[in-house]
């Protein structure tokens, strides 16, 4: 997952960036200085070129949501250490690492889910946060999901995804992988009450997340910009020993190509998600 | 089995380096003067086989897993089944040859077959993209399926590639929509489905024909959510403690046994399966029939299925 923390320096990621908390901030996708508070009040935003800043699951919640409309579920599923994977000879410890992740980021997983409304119709959430272990899915991440999706099938609520993940967790192995026939099946649930389910998918969505959940919604927004694909590029480029296109994986080449609804900008999302969701949910 | 039919193109054995004593009472068989050599030869081969492979490390499974001469799916495919029509074509885009599909007959039954062929000759590897399918092969997969519920037949997946393919063209036809939408469609397939893997099981290209009600696994067969190079790679920036990472990772079949993530483990011949593919196979037949017969007394629902995938995973509830 090296390739995705190429945008570091302009990370707003968790408390600590790499850039000081100044008033001027290098925008990664223009290159010119911007100022920080008029980029916060975009909601991260570029006002200058409209590059999307990753953030955090608190704050999509906090851009979405009717205001204390939010009530967080299944918050004390985390991820345990089925492995025992701790490799001393290089010194790492995966319980460590998730440890630091919780310090880092003030979250138990790397998903947060829970009940919201969106512009009044009361939705079943569940948001990814990069900022915890590359928004990585892990048997916490999986079942809080399925448990996320069981409580809308039980109050008959749509579903609202935000993804934000490099793909399963390797320190679980082969239980982050089968995470992925787990969370297809919490789809087909969805489905089969016949309810809604869409999904946000935003910088960036790959491998076994983008390969499962994410990509089985009813409908598919995307934010500009967001690297969206199964393979790494870095992965792709040395299979093959090419030069990846410009734009390769990126939204707007998935919506090209058939995989995305619309792209939509993130000061639009929850005006068109409001309107989806009435329309949706009262046809 | 010899040597001779074990020989790759090149007319050279390819014997990894744990399994050169192995190697060396087999040349003695081969050119034993009496009966009497020969006999002792082979009770010598049992009980170093026995020895070699009772103390192996995670990354020798690795390697006995990618081994050159491993029995791969069509080796299996021409043993197990009376007779098979393969299939062609994902009725969209192309066929792929990495992932084959039709109809088998097995012991006097119809079966939907699918599986990832890795190559046996250089040429037929090229062709057959080492088994790595693209998304027309998962959605070739995936048309079997469907035909399979439609006409009632149980369907058997056989798993054997190191990913699903990473590449432009795949990327561009929807590699991760493709392996999502299998995996969807096989917790809903009203229909029996029997997994084997049988040498390598990479990740999502693994899984996206692997969610059966019963998934078993050959001893010496690894499933993994990365390669461990790979993983080294990625967690510690170096891909030569893959060995470190194939400890951590828990590759193994016993292990995964352990994990709750496979039903079954699948016991090799001595050597492990390219040394007998024959009995490789009927072990195979056997885990197969079992299952079928399960099946034909009733005991087969899709909600057994959709359970087992629900309670996977290990996490704590710190409420
Ligand atoms: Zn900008």
């Amino acid at each position: 997952m090296a390739f995705l923390k190429r945008r570091r320096f302009i990370s707003v990621i968790g408390r600590k960036s790499a850039v000081p908390p100044g008033v001027w901030m290098k925008c990664a996708g223009c290159n010119q200085p911007v100022i920080r508070t008029e980029v916060g009040a975009n909601q991260w935003v570029c006002p200058r070129c409209n590059y999307h800043l990753r953030i955090t699951a608190r704050r999509r919640i906090q851009y979405l949501v009717d205001p204390d409309s939010f009530q967080e579920t299944h918050g004390t599923i985390v991820s345990a250490d089925p492995l025992g994977f701790s490799v001393d000879e290089v010194n790492y410890s995966y319980r460590e690492r998730v440890k630091k992740a919780k310090e880092k980021t003030g979250l138990n997983e790397a998903m947060i889910t829970g009940f919201g409304r969106i512009e009044s119709t009361r939705t079943v959430l569940a948001l990814m946060d990069f900022s915890f272990r590359g928004g990585s899915m892990g048997s916490a991440v999986g079942e809080k999901f399925c448990r996320a999706v069981d409580d809308a099938v039980r109050e008959r609520l749509p579903v609202v995804l935000f993804a934000a993940s490099g793909g399963a967790r390797m320190e679980e192995g082969l239980l982050s992988l089968v995470q992925m026939a787990k969370t297809a099946d919490a789809v087909r649930r969805i489905n089969e009450a016949r309810l809604p389910y869409i999904a946000v998918l935003t910088d960036p969505t790959t491998g076994g997340v983008y390969a499962s959940f994410a990509s089985l919604a009813d409908i598919i927004l995307a934010e500009p910009g967001a690297h969206i694909g199964f393979a790494g590029p870095r992965l792709i480029e040395s299979a093959l020993k090419v030069e990846l296109p410009e734009g390769f994986q990126s939204a707007e080449y998935q919506f090209r190509n058939g995989f995305v609804d619309r792209i939509v900008n993130r000061t639009e999302l929850r005006p068109l998600l409001g309107k989806l969701l009435r329309y949706l949910s009262t046809p | 089995m010899t040597r001779s039919s074990r020989a790759t193109e090149s007319g050279l054995p390819h014997d990894l380096s744990f399994e050169a004593t192995i190697a060396a009472i087999e040349k003695r068989i081969e050119e034993a003067a009496s009966d009497e050599d020969r006999a002792a030869a082979q009770a010598e081969l049992e009980r170093e086989s026995r020895r070699v492979f009772s103390k192996l490390t995670p990354w020798q499974h690795v390697e006995l897993a990618r081994h050159a001469q491993r029995p791969r799916m069509l080796d299996y495919t021409s043993r197990l089944l009376d007779d098979f029509v393969e299939l062609h074509g994902d009725r969209a885009l192309g066929d792929d040859p990495a992932l084959v599909g039709g109809i088998g007959r097995f012991r006097g039954r119809s079966l939907v077959v699918v599986g990832q062929q890795k190559g046996v000759s250089t040429d037929e590897k090229v062709k057959r993209n080492f088994g790595m399918p693209h998304p027309e092969g998962y959605r070739k997969a995936l048309r079997l399926f469907e035909l399979a519920e439609r006409l009632g037949l149980p369907v058997v997946t056989l798993v054997d590639t190191p990913a699903a393919h990473p590449g432009l063209d795949a990327e561009q036809h929807g590699q991760g929509p493709a392996i999502a939408r299998n995996l969807w469609a096989l917790t809903r397939l009203h229909t029996p489905v029997f997994t084997a893997i049988l040498g390598e099981g990479g990740s999502g290209g693994a899984l996206g024909i692997a969610v059966g009600d019963w998934v078993a696994m050959f001893e010496h067969a690894i499933y993994v959510i990365c390669p461990p190079e790979r993983c080294a790679e990625i967690l510690w920036r170096d891909p030569a403690k893959k060995e470190l990472a194939a400890s951590a990772l828990r590759v193994t079949a016993a292990e995964l046994l352990e994990l709750g993530v496979i039903d079954a483990v699948l016991p090799e011949p001595g050597g492990g399966a390219h040394r007998n593919p024959d009995a490789a196979a009927d072990v195979l037949a056997e885990e197969l029939d079992r299952f079928l017969a399960g099946v034909d007394e009733g005991r087969w629902t899709l909600e057994a299925r959709q359970q087992k995938f629900r309670r996977m995973g290990r996490w704590e509830d710190a409420g």
